[in-house]
C-alpha cells in the first residue's frame, strides 16, 4: 500500500483548478443574502443533502463533487450528517407527496440563518415528472429556495460553480 | 439438445395470447391459476415479476432447466386474484403495490399493509383509471411488525439519512449490539412513474424510463426500448446493439467502481474510496466525451440510439480500457492484502443461496450467493447472444463475495468492451420511425444491479397504454433484511452498501 501512496504523492494532486462562480447563480443570490448571515457564516459552509424524490442521478454527481478531481472541501464546504449542523440544505428531486413532510421537517430542524440550494431540473419545477399525481412540484413549492442549479443531472463543475457563487455572495 | 419446458407445457392449458413478444403469454382461468400456485409450492420456477392492469393480473416466470420465460395472466372479473405470496414471498411487496395502485384484492396476501401509498396521494388507486379522490391519512399511520421479547430496543432511521443517499425508513430491533430484525419501509420517492408514462409516445415515455433509477439510466432505457421494439416488432441494425452494449458496460463499470470504493469507505478505508472515485470519474468523463453525457442519459431510445461513437471515441475507449486495467489491478491486490478490511467484509451480512434462489435475486446479490442468473446469458439479447463471456459467481453470500463479484465483473466488462471495439462496426446515431400500431412486449435486460424486466402495452395510436418496469431491487431489498440479522448495528452501512439497492427504482 505504501508504495502506491508514495507513487500518488509524487504524482502531485489531480484536483482541477476552481471554476469561476456561476454568473446566473450570483445574480439569483444577489438579493437573498443579508448582512447578518454574512457576519455569522463567513467562508465556511456546512451542507445537509436531502433527496426529496430524486432518481439518484443528482446524488451521484453530488458525490462526484467530493471526489479528488473536484474536491469541494478545499473551499471550506463540507457535508454534514444532520440538518441541525447545517447552514445549507441541498435538495434534489421533484418533491414527492411522500417526502413533502420529511423535507419540511428537515427544513424546520435547520437553524437560521440557512440557505436552500435546489439541485437538478426536477428540483427546479418537477422536471419530467411535473404533472404526476405523486409530485408536489419543485422544491420552491414546499420551502423557500435561494439558489437553483439546473441540469439533469448538473455536472460536478456546474455544481461547483453554483456553490462558489454561494460563497462569493456570502463574503 | 433441447429440454422440454414444463413451464410452457403447464401454461399451455390456458389460452395463448397472440402478439405478446418475444416471450409467450397465457390467459389462465381461476382454477388454472390455483393449479399454478400449487405447482409453485413444489417446483423452483422463479417469479420474475407480478403486475396488474385494472382488470387483469400478470406474472412472469423463469424455468431454469429449460431456460424459458413466460407470462401467466388472470382476468379479475370480481376484482380479486389469489395471491402468490404464500408460495413466492418475493411477491408480497409487488402485490401490496398492486392493491395500492389498482384496488384489486390479492386474496390471502400474507401482508396486507399498504406499501407505496403512504396516504398522501390526491387520488385513490392511481392506476385504476376512475380517479376517485383519496382520503388523506397521516404518513406516520403505519403498523410495524410487532416485537415480543425481553431486552429489545428499537432504532428508527430515516427517511432522511445521514449520508448523501436516497430516503427510506429502517426500523431496527436490537438486542444489545445485535440486530434481531430489520424492517424496511420504502416508497418515499414514489413519483408515479407507471401512470406518468401512460398516454405518452414511446419517445416521450423513455425520458421517464431513463429516470426510474439514475444510476441505471442506460439499463432502464434499454429495457424500455427493447420492450417497445418487441411490441412493435422492429428489428434494429447490429450497430445499434453494438453502441447500446458499449454504453451498458460503461455504466456497469462506473457503478461497480463507485460501490467498491463506498463499501471500503464504510469499513473506514477511505483510500479505496478516493482511488475508485478517480477511476469512476475517468469512466464518466470518457462517456461524456464519447456520448455527450456523463451518465449517457437519453442516449438510448425506442428505435435506436441518439448518439454514436466516432473514431475519436473508439480511441478514447481503447485508452480507457488500458488505463483502468493497469490502475485497478494494484487496488484489487490492496483489497486482497488488507486483513483489517477483510475482517469487516468477510462473514458479514450473509445471505443464503436458498433465500437468493427463493427470491430470484439477480446481480451481485444473486451471484454472490451462488445464483448465476445473468440476463445477458439467458434470455440473452444482441450483441451478447454471439459472445462468450464469463459470469463470475461466488458462494459465500457475504459482503466480501458481493465485492468480488463486482471486481470480477469489471474485468469481464472491460473484456467485452475491448472485443466490441475490435469489431468493425459503423456506429451511427439512428432512430427509426416507430409504426403506429398496438402491441405487447417484454424485455429482460442486465443492469449493473441485476435483471430489469420491463413490460409494455402499446395502443393503436402508438402511445403507451401500460408499462411496468420491475427494478432488480424489488427482490434484493427483502434479502437485505435477512442479511443483517444477528450482525451488529454498526455493520449495517457495510451490508447496505454491498447490496446498494435502488430506492427510486423500487419506489417507482
Amino acid at each position: 500500500m505504501w508504495k502506491l501512496v508514495t507513487k500518488y504523492l509524487l504524482r502531485g494532486p489531480l484536483t482541477r483548478p476552481a471554476p469561476k462562480p456561476s454568473d446566473a447563480a450570483l445574480a439569483e443570490l444577489a438579493n437573498r443574502v443579508n448582512k447578518v448571515a454574512k457576519a455569522k457564516l463567513g467562508r465556511s459552509l456546512s451542507v445537509r443533502e436531502v433527496d426529496a424524490g430524486s432518481c439518484n442521478g443528482c446524488e451521484l454527481e453530488v458525490h462526484a463533487m467530493n471526489n479528488v478531481i473536484y474536491d469541494l472541501e478545499r473551499f471550506g464546504i463540507h457535508f454534514v450528517a444532520s440538518p441541525r449542523h447545517a447552514d445549507v440544505l441541498l435538495v434534489t428531486g421533484p418533491v414527492t407527496t411522500n417526502m413533502k413532510e420529511g423535507l419540511v421537517r428537515t427544513y424546520n430542524a435547520t437553524p437560521d440563518p440557512k440557505w436552500v440550494v435546489a439541485v437538478g431540473d426536477c428540483a427546479f419545477n418537477g422536471g419530467c415528472f411535473a404533472g404526476s399525481y405523486a409530485i408536489v412540484g419543485g422544491v420552491s413549492d414546499v420551502v423557500p429556495v435561494d439558489l437553483h442549479i439546473k441540469g439533469c443531472p448538473p455536472t460536478p463543475t456546474q455544481l461547483l460553480e453554483g456553490f462558489l457563487a454561494l460563497l462569493e455572495a456570502n463574503t | 439438445m433441447t429440454v422440454t419446458s414444463d413451464l410452457l407445457k403447464f401454461l399451455s392449458v390456458g389460452e395463448r395470447v397472440d402478439g405478446h413478444k418475444p416471450f409467450q403469454r397465457f390467459r389462465l382461468n381461476r382454477t388454472q391459476w390455483m393449479e399454478l400456485i400449487s405447482l409453485l409450492s413444489q417446483n423452483n420456477w422463479a417469479l420474475m415479476g407480478i403486475w396488474a392492469e385494472p382488470q387483469e393480473v400478470h406474472a412472469a416466470f423463469y424455468e431454469e432447466k429449460s431456460k424459458t420465460i413466460a407470462v401467466a395472466s388472470l382476468a379479475c372479473a370480481d376484482g380479486r386474484f389469489p395471491s402468490l405470496s404464500g408460495v413466492r414471498p418475493s411477491a408480497i411487496r409487488l402485490e401490496r403495490t398492486i392493491q395500492d395502485f389498482t384496488g384489486l384484492i390479492a386474496e390471502n396476501l400474507t401482508d396486507n399493509r399498504p406499501w407505496l401509498d403512504h396516504g398522501q396521494f390526491p387520488i385513490k388507486h392511481p392506476l385504476r383509471g376512475d380517479d376517485q379522490k383519496a382520503q388523506h391519512r397521516p404518513a406516520t399511520e403505519y403498523t410495524f411488525l410487532p416485537i415480543l421479547g425481553e431486552g429489545l430496543h428499537q432504532i428508527p432511521v430515516g427517511p432522511v439519512h445521514a449520508g448523501i443517499i436516497e430516503p427510506g425508513h429502517f426500523r431496527f430491533t436490537c438486542n444489545g449490539e445485535a440486530v434481531v430484525r430489520l424492517e424496511e419501509r420504502l416508497g418515499y420517492v414514489h413519483k408515479g412513474v407507471e401512470r406518468h408514462m401512460q398516454g405518452k409516445t414511446p419517445a416521450e415515455a423513455v425520458k421517464v424510463a431513463s429516470r426510474i433509477s439514475g444510476d441505471s439510466t442506460v439499463a432502464h432505457a434499454l429495457a424500455f426500448s427493447r420492450a417497445v421494439e418487441a411490441a412493435l416488432d422492429i428489428d434494429l441494425p447490429a450497430h445499434v446493439h453494438w453502441t447500446r452494449a458499449l454504453m451498458a458496460e460503461l455504466e456497469r463499470i462506473a457503478n461497480h467502481f463507485g460501490d467498491i470504493g463506498a463499501i471500503c469507505n464504510d469499513a473506514a478505508f477511505a483510500f479505496m474510496l478516493a482511488q475508485c472515485g478517480l477511476l469512476r470519474e475517468k469512466v464518466l468523463a470518457t462517456a461524456q466525451a464519447c456520448f455527450g453525457h456523463r451518465m449517457m442519459m437519453d442516449c438510448i431510445v425506442p428505435g435506436g440510439v441518439t448518439r454514436a461513437l466516432n473514431d475519436d471515441g473508439i480511441k478514447l475507449l481503447q485508452a480507457l480500457v488500458v488505463a483502468l486495467r493497469s490502475e485497478f489491478a494494484p487496488l484489487v491486490k490492496l483489497y486482497e492484502d488488507k486483513l483489517s478490511l477483510q475482517d469487516r467484509t468477510m462473514t458479514t451480512g450473509v445471505v443464503s443461496a436458498a433465500l437468493v434462489h427463493r427470491f430470484a435475486a439477480g446481480g451481485f446479490v444473486g451471484r454472490g450467493s451462488a445464483r448465476s442468473f445473468d440476463a445477458r446469458r439467458v434470455p440473452s439479447y444482441p450483441p451478447y447472444d454471439n459472445m462468450d463471456f464469463e459470469i463470475p459467481v461466488f458462494s459465500e453470500g457475504d459482503v466480501n463475495a458481493r465485492v468480488w463479484v463486482r471486481i470480477r465483473e469489471i474485468d469481464v466488462s472491460l473484456g467485452i468492451i475491448s472485443r466490441l471495439l475490435k469489431e468493425d462496426c459503423d456506429s451511427i446515431a439512428v432512430v427509426v420511425d416507430l409504426p403506429k400500431r398496438s402491441g405487447e412486449g417484454m424485455a429482460v435486460v442486465e443492469g449493473f444491479r441485476g435483471d430489469i424486466l420491463t413490460w409494455v402495452r402499446i395502443g393503436a395510436d402508438g402511445r403507451v397504454l401500460r408499462c411496468h418496469p420491475r427494478d432488480p431491487s424489488w427482490f434484493q431489498w427483502p434479502l437485505l433484511e435477512a442479511s443483517i440479522e444477528s450482525n451488529i448495528v454498526a455493520d449495517f452501512p457495510l451490508c447496505n452498501k454491498s447490496f446498494n439497492c435502488s430506492y427510486s427504482g423500487q419506489d417507482l
